[in-house]
Formats: structure tokens, C-alpha cells, sequence
């Protein structure tokens, strides 16, 4: 991508200049210089250095960082996720005891609804007794009274039998006239 | 790349001087074959220690700036090399590391002007790419046995193509530290040359009364372009140093 350009940037002032500078030769290409092979151990000594100082003691202090910040963070968020749970549960609590004391009052009203119903329905039982012994008396003195009535009547008709008999005829026979009467009238 | 007299004789623009090794220090200097490019691998090692050594002075559960460029650096290669290399990448880390951090700096050091550019010696990136080669063999053994010269021969090929694939496969796997090195040290020097090639016009530009001044701003204009384009071409570079480096270990560590 960026060669081409470059390349033949590269090739045009070599063309252009006048070729003292390739004619000398590369420095880098000179191992008669004691310098050039100098810097390759030099290099490898500073190279091992530098390694020892990022293996040793530069990186592992980046990591151990890295690390703590991953331990904190992780923690961080195992204490925000502790006080959740807390959080969660004592909502929880707090709506089972509100569902409860619900509940409780629910049970209490229908007591005292039942307890009032039966007491109504105690009530309403003991003056039907009332009512329904106050129609048996009344009924039983209905039958006395006409029972007597009834008893009273076979008198009247008895005795209004003799007037009558006494009167057609003159003379009466209580026994027989009552017999009579009884007979008719049974 | 070097200020120093890159102009020779006023006519011709002399590219290639930058990359001569001088000793620095003095006689101890060479003495010891201490050269300017050992220098510069110093400095570079120690830019990159001192800027994780700051960075992650604070050690702060929120980064600052800093500290973050360090992590993100941490973190970059980290997953470069876990996820090329596979589950054994951890062990590798360091070393892609040193490795990734060793050329990158190496390559920007070397935009700065006056410094020298160890990646522009063939030298060093063969240096760099034998030990990748040396130490992803010694993995091979280490994790295979000898068993991974089994690699030489692809699964699944008929015998009858050995004698002919098995060589091929050896000359690739030769050649390996060969493609890995040119091709670093290729795209430095050819990025510096150039550099200097239009640093060098502008200067024999300017040499032409007037009307060369005006011209001149031509070459300036194109090198500020091609340090924006030798930024892209020095973070490319060691990143595919760095990615070759996992995959041949990656190959080295796989059954």
C-alpha cells in the first residue's frame, strides 16, 4: 500500500544523484569495522539487559496493577451484589409480612362476620321457638274454647230441645231428650 | 539520521554517511567498539524502563495518562503475543515485549535529528532475528522434542513428494531470520535515505540565489511528509517484527 509510493521516491533521487554515494558503499555492509561488529554484542548485552529489567521488575509491576485492579473491581462488585441479595431478601420479607397481616385481617372480618351471622341466626332461631310455642298455646286455648263451645252447645241444644219438647208437647223426658240430642248431634 | 555534513562538495548529496559508526567516549569508547549505535540501544532501553518505571509509579486503580499509555502498551503486546502464541503466549511475553519495544523505540529514536538509527544496521536486525530464530527452535525442542522436524514434512503429503517438499520447507524455515531482518533494516534505511536525499535538495536548492529559496520549500514539504510516513513505517515495522516473532514461536510451541 504505502511501497509503491515510496519505492519509487526512493528510486528517483538514486537516479538523480550521481552515484558517489552506492559507489562507497554501504557502511553497513563494512564487517572489516571493528564498530559494527561492536554494536552486535553490545547489542546483545544491552538487549539482555533490557530483557532482564521488563521480566524481572518492569512488567510484573504493570501486572500486579492489573491484577489489583481486577481483584477490586471484582470485589467491588461482590460486596454491590452481597448488598443486593440483602436488599432483595428484606423486600421479600417485607412483602410476606404484608401478605401476612393481609391475610390476618382478612381471617379476622370473616370471624367476626361469621360469629355475627350465627349470633343473628341464634337470634332469628330462639324467637321463632318464642313465636312458634306462643301459636301452640294460643292454639291450644283456640281448641279449649271451642271445645267448650262445643260441650256448651249440646246443653243449649239439649235444653232448647225440652223447651220445645215441653212446649209440643208438654211433658219431657230429660234422659230421653238428651239421648236424642247426643244421637243427632254425634 | 544525522545533521552532519551530508552535503559533500556542494554537488552530490552524500545519503549514506548517516549510518556510519563512529566511537563515541573517546579512546574508551574504542577501546571498547562502543559506537554511537550501542549508544542509542541504551538510550532506547532506557526510555522505554524509565516510561513504565513512571508510568506505573502512581499504581493508581484509576490511571492517569501516563500510567494508562503504560497499560495500554502492557495490554497491546500482552494480547499480541496470548493470542498469536496461544495458552504458553505468558511465557513469551517478556521477550515479544523486549523485542517489540526494543525496535519501536529504536526506529523513532532515530527520527529525532542528530541520533542515530540502530535498526538501519543490517547487523543488528540479523542480530535480533538470528536470537528469535535460536530461541524458537530451542522452544521447539522444549515443547516438542524432536518431533518438530516432523514440521518439515506437512501432514498429509504423500511420500513421494518428500524429497521434494522436505527441502523446500528447510529453505523457508532458513530463511526466516533472513526475510525478518532485511526487511527491518530495508525499510529504515530506505525511509533515512530519503530523508536525507530531500534535506540534501533543499539545501542545493537554496544554494541557488532566490528563486531556490522559494523551490526549496518543495523538499521540506515532502520530508514533512515522510516523517509522518517514517512514524507509520517505524510502529509497522517492529509490529511485524514483533508478530512474526509469535508465530514462529507459536509453530514452536504447537503439537
Amino acid at each position: 500500500m504505502y511501497r509503491t509510493p515510496r519505492l519509487f521516491l526512493f528510486a528517483a533521487p538514486l537516479a538523480a544523484v550521481p552515484g558517489r554515494a552506492v559507489a562507497a558503499g554501504m557502511p553497513q555492509l563494512n564487517f572489516h569495522d571493528p564498530l559494527l561488529i561492536g554494536q552486535v554484542v553490545w547489542g546483545a548485552v544491552i538487549f539482555g539487559g533490557f530483557y532482564l529489567a521488563l521480566s524481572r521488575f518492569a512488567l510484573p509491576r504493570v501486572e500486579r496493577v492489573l491484577t489489583n485492579r481486577r481483584t477490586r473491581i471484582q470485589n467491588d462488585l461482590d460486596v454491590a451484589r452481597k448488598a443486593k441479595a440483602e436488599a432483595d431478601r428484606a423486600s421479600a420479607e417485607l412483602l410476606s409480612a404484608r401478605h401476612e397481616a393481609a391475610e390476618q385481617a382478612r381471617a379476622h372480618v370473616e370471624r367476626i362476620q361469621s360469629e355475627a351471622r350465627a349470633n343473628a341466626e341464634a337470634h332469628a332461631a330462639e324467637t321463632a321457638k318464642r313465636l312458634e310455642a306462643e301459636i301452640a298455646s294460643a292454639e291450644t286455648r283456640i281448641t279449649q274454647s271451642r271445645e267448650q263451645a262445643l260441650s256448651s252447645l249440646s246443653e243449649i241444644a239439649t235444653s232448647t230441645t225440652q223447651d220445645l219438647v215441653s212446649r209440643l208437647i208438654g211433658t219431657q223426658d230429660e234422659q230421653t231428650v238428651a239421648s236424642a240430642v247426643k244421637r243427632v248431634s254425634a | 539520521m544525522t545533521g552532519e555534513a551530508s552535503v559533500a562538495a556542494g554537488s552530490t548529496i552524500d545519503a549514506l554517511g548517516q549510518f556510519e559508526l563512529h566511537p563515541v567516549l573517546g579512546h574508551l569508547g574504542e577501546a571498547l567498539r562502543f559506537s554511537q549505535s550501542p549508544l542509542f540501544m541504551l538510550i532506547a532501553a532506557a526510555v522505554v524502563l524509565v516510561f513504565l518505571y513512571v508510568g506505573m509509579r502512581p499504581a493508581a486503580v484509576v490511571p492517569g495518562r501516563l500510567q494508562a499509555a503504560a497499560e495500554i502498551s502492557y495490554d497491546f503486546v500482552h494480547d499480541l503475543a496470548v493470542s498469536t502464541i496461544g495458552e504458553n503466549g505468558a511465557t513469551f511475553f517478556p521477550f515479544v515485549f523486549a523485542i517489540f519495544f526494543f525496535i519501536l523505540a529504536g526506529n523513532y529514536l532515530g527520527l529525532l535529528p542528530f541520533s542515530f538509527t540502530y535498526t538501519s544496521h543490517i547487523a543488528v536486525t540479523f542480530g535480533l532475528a538470528i536470537m528469535v530464530f535460536i530461541i524458537s527452535i530451542l522452544a521447539s525442542i522444549r515443547f516438542q522434542g524432536v518431533g518438530f522436524l516432523k514440521h518439515f514434512l506437512p501432514a498429509g503429503t504423500p511420500v513421494w513428494l518428500a524429497p521434494l517438499l522436505v527441502p523446500i520447507e528447510i529453505i523457508s524455515f532458513l530463511s526466516r531470520p533472513v526475510s525478518l531482518s532485511i526487511r527491518l533494516f530495508a525499510n529504515m534505511v530506505a525511509g533515512h535515505v530519503l530523508l536525507e536525499v530531500f534535506a540534501g535538495f533543499t539545501i542545493m536548492l537554496a544554494g541557488l540565489g532566490a528563486f531556490g529559496h522559494v523551490l526549496a520549500i518543495a523538499p521540506i514539504a515532502i520530508n514533512i511528509a515522510l516523517t509522518a510516513l517514517e512514524l507509520l513505517v517505524g510502529v509497522l515495522q517492529a509490529y511485524v517484527f514483533a508478530i512474526l516473532t509469535c508465530i514462529y514461536l507459536r509453530e514452536a510451541v504447537a503439537h
